[in-house]
């Protein structure tokens, strides 16, 4: 059987069909497979040169790329912003285009600013994986997300999942929104007013202000941390404030009438957004998630490097 | 196009419990050796051949996996399509044992150049062997052999061999499809 990816890229989630995200759940499972046993390597990519682009903080996504294609056999060049002629002034296609003079196939791209990966696409030719774009979207972070909930729960369809935090600077929350709607799963956003998009509703998700009832209604929770260096303003009083109205405790999940599941896509700031208790608990499934990370995107690469002329 | 049967619902039952005979001559009761069916089609092979192993040697256990080549192929990249691959499932340490790998039709070996690559991730096998149903002989591309062939065929690059099964297709038959000749 064989099958191809609608898009030569991974720009987002939004341009994905629900086909392709199902075939990347299929590989994400056999990579899963390949991923524990003793030898965790396969030599698909072995004549494929990837270039990990992050013109912005991360270590989560970096290593979990990085380990991804090294799993792959694929040669790889990591660059971070800082250490670079980013810094002496060159542009973003120059940067970009140099590299690929190398020879290079893929490009993995953290960027601060939104649409750098579709622009970047536009421009050069290499395939182009969005690894975070400002506060656009983040589409590995929610398909592992997804398939993390699949794997836990069997389907997507009907599944009832809130997005707590701070879903206006998140990434990750537009992403996971794309992702949940096209697999049928119901979704909630839930955050302080200032937090929320005032338009999100028009794709189709709940929004609920009261931390309690969303719980409540929800079978999954996915926690976001506070983006305090995207945020330009207050946009509310005090984090002890957050803390007392959204913060997710032991006590607040065992007062609900059924078990949740606990997620959160990392950094965590714990005793602000979760507590220790909460993070660490049964519950949770924060490890599983870094651990399917690594499978998504050694699917992402290898769906992709199967599109490359 | 046209179709010949060369092997019948009779013949098939015939080789496989021949197969299976000539397996037990080497390999005993088993215990040391393990049987890997290749995915997608080898693995009807390969569990029909365990389970009349069973009933052959009743009591002892067969150790029986399945895997999947698909990531250590050389063709990648140099096809039109991805290949979407089929599970691996291997319950058991492969180290220092006997491993027989199974696939329907050997043709230019390719797939059992990438399974020996692909198996080497499970442990260093003693020893290891390659059973086929049908050997298409003269259009290997790698100097690969099988230790048990079901039946030995010679055909050209054109002619395509289905092997069809009871629990698939209903039937436990062999077909080989010729191109006829342009006139």
């Amino acid at each position: 059987m064989t099958q191809q990816l609608s898009v030569k890229h991974l720009l987002g989630i939004k341009e994905l069909t629900v086909d392709d995200i199902q075939q990347i759940f299929a590989t994400t499972a056999n990579f899963k497979d390949v991923i524990n046993r003793p030898i965790k390597k396969v030599p698909s990519l072995r004549d494929i040169t990837v270039a990990n682009l992050f013109f912005e903080n991360s270590t989560r996504t970096r290593l979990s790329f990085e380990l991804a294609e090294k799993r792959l056999s694929a040669d790889i060049i990591n660059f971070s912003a800082s250490s670079s002629s980013v810094s002496k002034g060159e542009t973003l296609i120059d940067t970009v285009n140099n590299i690929l003079a190398m020879k290079v196939d893929m490009v993995v791209m953290r960027h601060p600013k939104p649409g750098a990966a579709v622009f970047l696409a536009k421009h050069v030719k290499a395939k182009i994986i969005n690894a975070g774009d400002g506060t656009h979207e983040h589409p590995t972070q929610a398909l592992l997300d997804a398939y993390s909930i699949y794997e836990k729960l069997g389907t997507l369809n009907g599944v009832k999942v809130v997005i707590i935090g701070d879903i206006l600077h998140s990434r990750v929350a537009l992403s996971n929104v794309f992702c949940l709607k096209k697999l049928g799963a119901e979704v909630m956003v839930c955050g302080p007013v200032t937090l929320i998009p005032r338009y999100i509703s028009e794709l189709g998700v709940l929004v609920e202000n009261n931390l309690q009832k969303a719980l409540a209604w929800c079978d999954v929770a996915n926690v976001l941390r506070i983006q305090m260096e995207r945020q330009d303003i207050k946009y509310f009083p005090s984090l002890r404030e957050y803390v007392m109205l959204y913060g997710i405790n032991r006590e607040i999940l065992d007062n609900l009438k059924k078990d949740i599941i606990v997620m959160h896509p990392g950094p965590i700031n714990r005793g602000v957004e979760l507590t220790s208790d909460a993070a660490d608990s049964r519950q949770s499934i924060i490890l599983q998630q870094v651990e399917n990370g690594v499978a998504v995107r050694m699917a992402v690469l290898y769906l992709l490097a199967g599109r490359i002329d | 196009m046209s179709s010949r049967l060369i092997l019948n619902p009779k013949n098939f039952e015939i080789t496989i419990n021949r197969l299976c005979f000539e397996l037990i001559e080497n390999h005993d009761d088993f215990s040391q050796s393990v049987i890997i069916g290749l995915q997608p089609r080898g693995i009807y092979l390969s569990n029909r051949i365990s389970s009349q192993l069973r009933h052959f040697l009743p009591g002892k256990e067969i150790l029986t996996g399945n895997l999947d080549i698909t990531f250590f192929r050389d063709d990648f990249r140099r096809r039109e399509n991805v290949i979407v691959p089929s599970a691996t499932q291997i319950d058991f340490i492969i180290e220092n044992k006997k491993v027989i790998l199974v696939d329907d039709v050997l043709y230019t070996g390719r797939t059992i150049r990438a399974a020996l690559d692909a198996i080497l991730a499970f442990g260093r096998p003693s020893k290891v062997e390659l059973l086929t149903l049908i050997n298409r002989k003269f259009s290997r591309h790698v100097p690969i052999e099988p230790n048990y062939v079901g039946k030995q065929i010679d055909t050209i690059m054109s002619d395509k061999v289905k092997v069809s099964w009871q629990e698939t297709d209903g039937k436990d038959e062999v077909w080989l499809f010729t191109k006829e000749k342009e006139e």
